[in-house]
Formats: C-alpha cells, sequence, structure tokens
C-alpha cells in the first residue's frame, strides 16, 4: 500500500477502475463490459469544496457511490480521511457512515414516502446509536430553515425545494466531516435552486465540512466550489481552481462545456446554439 | 375529495355483506343449520324456507350463512399462511445477490407450474380429509404468486435513492427490509391478498365438492354443491343458490382486488 503523501486530505481517489458487465449477448462470447470509470485519481483537501463536472452518464455518480462505499471499485483505492476503505467489509465502515453524507438528487425519491420527517432526519443518529432527542430534530429543522411542526408531516406534503431540505437536515444529523451533494439542486425549479445552494453553502462554511459537489451544470458549480474537476467518458480530463477552468479551459471538453454557458452578451451578439458548438469545436 | 371508484365500491359492499353474514351466523340462523326435518324434504323456497330446504330437511339459507364461515375461514388462514411464507421470500429474492435470488426464483416457478388442485388433493390423501388440510394445501399452493409479485415490489424499492441514503447512514440490510422495503409493498400485499382469497374461495369449494375439504355435517358451500348432483334435474335450486354464493364471493373478492390495485396505482397518484 503507497504513502498517502497528504495525510490531510479528506477524499483521496487512486487510479479507480469500476466497470460494469452487461446481460451476455451470445452464449459463446464473454459478457460485454461498461467501462464506467477509466482511472479516475483526485484528491479532495480537508474543508475544501470540490466541484465534478460532467455531462450525463460520464461516471459522476458512480464515482460518488464508490467514495460514500455504497459500491466497490474494480480496480484501484480510496481513501477517506487517510483510511482506505476500498476492501472495507460494512461492519468496519462505521467512521465513514458516520463522517460522511450525502444528499441526492431526486428529492421525490430519496426521502421514504413511510416515514414522518421527524423519523428520517434522525435514522442516521437510530442507526448509529446516538441519542436522536427531539431537540436536536428541532435544531436541525431550524438550520434548514424548516418550521418545528414539519417534523410530523409526510414527505409528500412538502415541496421540492423543502425536502431537499430535509435532505440536507438528515445528511448533517450525524454531524458528518464530509458533505456529498449529487446533483442536489438540478431537480428543482430554477426559483429555489439559488436558495437550496445558498443554504449548502452557508451550512458548510458554517459547520467548516468538507464539500464534494456533482453537477452537470458549470455555472452551479462555479457558485459554489473552490476547485473543480472536469469529468469525461469516466476519465478526469481536467482539475483546477474554479476560477481558472473557467477563464482558461486547456482540454477540448472543459473548452465546449465553458463556450456553451449561455451569458448575455453571447444572447446580445445574437450566437445561436450552433454558433456556440462550432466554437467549441474549434477552439 | 377523492373518486371512488366502482371496482373498490362493489368489492367492498359484496365482501362486507359476506362478512357480516358470517359473522350474523353465530348468533342467529333462520333454522338450525344442521337440523334434520324428515317431513319436511325438498321444500320449495317460500316464507318458512327462503332458499327451500335439501334432501334432509335442512334449511338452505341457514346452510348458505353457516357456510359463508367455513368459506372466510379457509380464505383467511389460506392467505394468511401464503402471505407469511410468501413475503419474506420475495423480499429476500430481491435483496439477495445473483445466486440464491435465482434459486429462490427457480423453485418458485417449479411450484408454480404445480397444479394448486391437485397439491392439496395429495395433502388430503397424506393428512386426511379436513378444512385444517385444505386451508394449508390452498395457502401453500398461493405461495409462489405472492413471491413474485412482493419480489417485483421490493426491487423497484431497492432501487430507490432513500434505500441508498439508508444504507449510506450505516443501515444492516434486514432492518432496511424492515423499516423501509415491507412499509412500501404492503399496498402489493393487500393487493395480492384479495386476489389470492377469491382464488382460495374457488378452491376450497372445489375440494369440499370433490370430498377432500370440509367434511359433514359442517355446512360448506361446496359440498353443498356436491349434494345437489343427484337433484340436479328434479330440484335444481339446491345446486343454483350454493353455486351463486360461490361466484358472487370470488366476483367480490376479484372486484376488490382490482380496485385496490387502482387505488394503489403510482401513476393514479395524483388524483388522490
Amino acid at each position: 500500500m503507497p504513502e498517502s503523501p497528504t495525510p490531510a486530505a479528506a477524499v483521496q481517489v487512486i487510479d479507480v477502475v469500476r466497470d460494469y458487465p452487461r446481460p451476455r449477448t451470445s452464449l459463446l462470447r464473454p459478457a460485454p463490459v461498461v467501462h464506467a470509470l477509466r482511472g479516475v485519481s483526485l484528491e479532495v483537501k480537508q474543508g475544501e469544496r470540490f466541484g465534478i463536472v460532467g455531462e450525463s452518464g460520464c461516471g459522476k455518480s458512480t464515482l460518488l457511490r464508490l467514495i460514500a462505499a455504497l459500491d466497490r471499485p474494480t480496480s484501484g483505492q480510496i481513501l477517506v480521511e487517510g483510511n482506505e476503505i476500498t476492501d472495507l467489509p460494512e461492519r468496519r465502515l462505521r467512521f465513514l457512515r458516520e463522517n460522511l453524507q450525502l444528499v441526492f438528487q431526486d428529492p421525490m425519491s430519496s426521502l421514504d414516502p413511510r416515514m414522518r420527517v421527524r423519523d428520517i432526519i434522525a435514522e442516521p443518529l437510530v442507526v448509529q446509536g446516538h441519542p436522536a432527542s427531539r431537540e436536536r430534530v428541532l435544531e436541525l429543522l431550524d438550520a434548514v430553515g424548516l418550521s418545528s411542526d414539519a417534523g410530523d408531516r409526510y414527505p409528500h406534503q412538502f415541496s421540492g425545494g423543502q425536502r431537499q431540505r430535509i435532505s440536507i437536515a438528515r445528511a448533517l444529523a450525524p454531524r458528518p466531516r464530509i458533505l456529498i451533494a449529487d446533483e442536489p439542486v438540478s431537480a428543482l425549479d430554477v426559483s429555489v435552486r439559488a436558495q437550496v445552494l445558498n443554504l449548502i453553502s452557508d451550512l458548510v462554511d458554517e459547520l467548516n465540512l468538507t464539500l464534494i459537489f456533482v453537477s452537470h451544470d458549470l455555472s452551479v458549480v462555479k457558485h459554489v466550489c473552490d476547485r473543480v474537476a472536469v469529468m469525461n467518458a469516466g476519465q478526469i480530463v481536467e482539475t483546477g481552481p474554479t476560477g481558472d477552468v473557467y477563464a482558461a479551459p486547456q482540454h477540448p471538453y472543459t473548452q465546449r462545456l465553458v463556450s456553451a454557458i449561455p451569458t448575455l452578451e453571447r444572447a446580445l451578439s445574437g450566437a445561436t446554439t450552433a454558433d456556440l458548438l462550432a466554437k467549441g469545436e474549434t477552439a | 375529495m377523492r373518486r371512488l371508484n366502482p371496482s373498490l365500491v362493489a368489492g367492498g359492499v359484496i365482501v362486507g355483506v359476506i362478512a357480516l353474514m358470517a359473522l350474523l351466523s353465530f348468533v342467529w340462523t333462520p333454522y338450525d343449520a344442521t337440523l334434520v326435518n324428515p317431513s319436511g324434504r325438498l321444500a320449495m323456497p317460500s316464507w318458512e324456507h327462503w332458499f327451500g330446504t335439501d334432501k334432509f330437511g335442512r334449511d338452505v339459507f341457514s346452510q348458505i350463512m353457516v357456510g359463508s364461515r367455513t368459506t372466510l375461514f379457509v380464505g383467511v388462514v389460506a392467505v394468511g399462511v401464503a402471505a407469511v411464507i410468501g413475503v419474506p421470500l420475495g423480499v429476500l429474492a430481491a435483496m439477495t445477490p445473483r445466486w440464491p435470488s435465482e434459486l429462490i426464483m427457480r423453485t418458485n416457478d417449479l411450484m408454480l407450474a404445480f397444479p394448486a388442485l391437485l397439491l392439496a388433493i395429495m395433502f388430503g390423501a397424506v393428512f386426511g380429509a379436513s378444512t385444517l388440510t385444505a386451508m394449508v394445501a390452498i395457502g401453500i399452493a398461493s405461495v409462489p404468486s405472492f413471491a413474485r409479485v412482493i419480489r417485483s415490489g421490493a426491487l423497484q424499492v431497492m432501487r430507490t435513492e432513500y434505500v441508498l441514503a439508508a444504507r449510506a447512514a450505516g443501515r444492516k440490510p434486514f432492518p432496511i427490509a424492515a423499516r423501509h422495503v415491507l412499509p412500501n409493498v404492503t399496498s402489493l400485499i393487500t393487493v395480492q391478498a384479495s386476489v389470492s382469497f377469491a382464488i382460495a374461495v374457488l378452491a376450497e369449494a372445489a375440494l369440499s365438492f370433490l370430498g377432500y375439504g370440509t367434511p359433514p355435517p359442517t355446512p360448506s358451500w361446496g359440498r353443498m354443491l356436491q349434494e345437489s348432483q343427484e337433484f340436479l334435474f328434479s330440484a335444481p335450486r339446491l345446486a343454483v343458490f350454493p353455486g351463486i354464493a360461490i361466484a358472487v364471493a370470488v366476483l367480490g373478492f376479484n372486484l376488490l382486488g382490482d380496485g385496490l390495485r387502482d387505488r394503489f396505482d403510482p401513476k393514479l397518484e395524483d388524483r388522490r
């Protein structure tokens, strides 16, 4: 096992590959394989806000699941706070379950429709054997800007933005040090996106969390993150401070992504989608 | 206000009436259902005997009432047996990795291919004909369909993000099954129970007709039908009344099952 160069790194991913076998199409030939991740390496420092951008299907969500040990890599290593989690059995992942929490994309399917909000938020506490007091749940509801009577209701009684707040409250319940957000605003109405983004941003500051934020939308990542990795087809093509990547993209794929962001000047100069694509291609 | 769907209402009313009839029969029937009256054999329906009397002079209406107890009792126990075995099997098949899951489901398919009535007759031959053997045999024969339906429902639940979130919180597989999967397949269980109930009612009638079900003198709709055979041309009403009772009961539970399915269909959720 190689010595980790910076023991302080919150998350370290070293040359991770994840292949998914597809159902066999022929008795004679071996089952085809989907390469979801083809040798990904990255390092997220303590307290950093790290963004991962890329189009749908590029492997972002797979990478997150591997970091959260909800799935296992085909090869490679993943270290969380210096502890290798790649081959640990579930029963030895307690430190990870306490210190790393997730907020998912779809607030419709990430909250159990049969549970009261109070029980949803308290679930990580109950599971991990912490006292799941009523006060702690109220405190969390208050932290995400929901009223104290929300705990008695069911998820379907809330709007998308409110549900995402519930997800965030639940994720923060066991006082994690690392928060992973998987496209937390892409399923929300544009009008509430900014509110939820600001809430995440404020809480990360306030609680001194390490944030890993995944999105297909570069402008959202720019709003929240210090550093960004751009993913394409299962590989990281570019990493750097968000401002630099945004201002001077190096990789052709990043250049296309950046040039596809609608801006006021481009709209005023009468540029069309075709122009944007052409520009990305030649740049 | 949610719109009531006709199947649910019709099924509910029919099942409700049968249940009431069964309850009422404990405290009141027009006549003792097993009282033999040689002087009043094969009487036509009249004000004294609403559905007439059979070859022993027993009141047919009273027998139908008491028979509904047998029908419901057999249905409840059979569905109970099927659910208690089938639901955990289905959930297990959905949560285990590929090989154990395949083993459960292929064994299930094997059982599904075995004729239910034949199984019940075998049980009757081995353990002796009684209501209990009939109930257990019908229950076991209904296990595979339960396991299938619950497995597909549980698979859907296992793919949701709230199960992923529960795993990320550190929940182990069994608590996930108990806290997340089971509560979210209860609607499927209810629907399947109602449909299986209809099948159990029919199976009990068939078994009693063949002499492998409820032994005399306990009234049972299936046996009433069988006893009416010799009078099919002289007194066809003896076959008509229990026949109608069986058909209505089966229809009622099927309608209830259909109604519940429509009610729980997630595609119709916004109508609620």
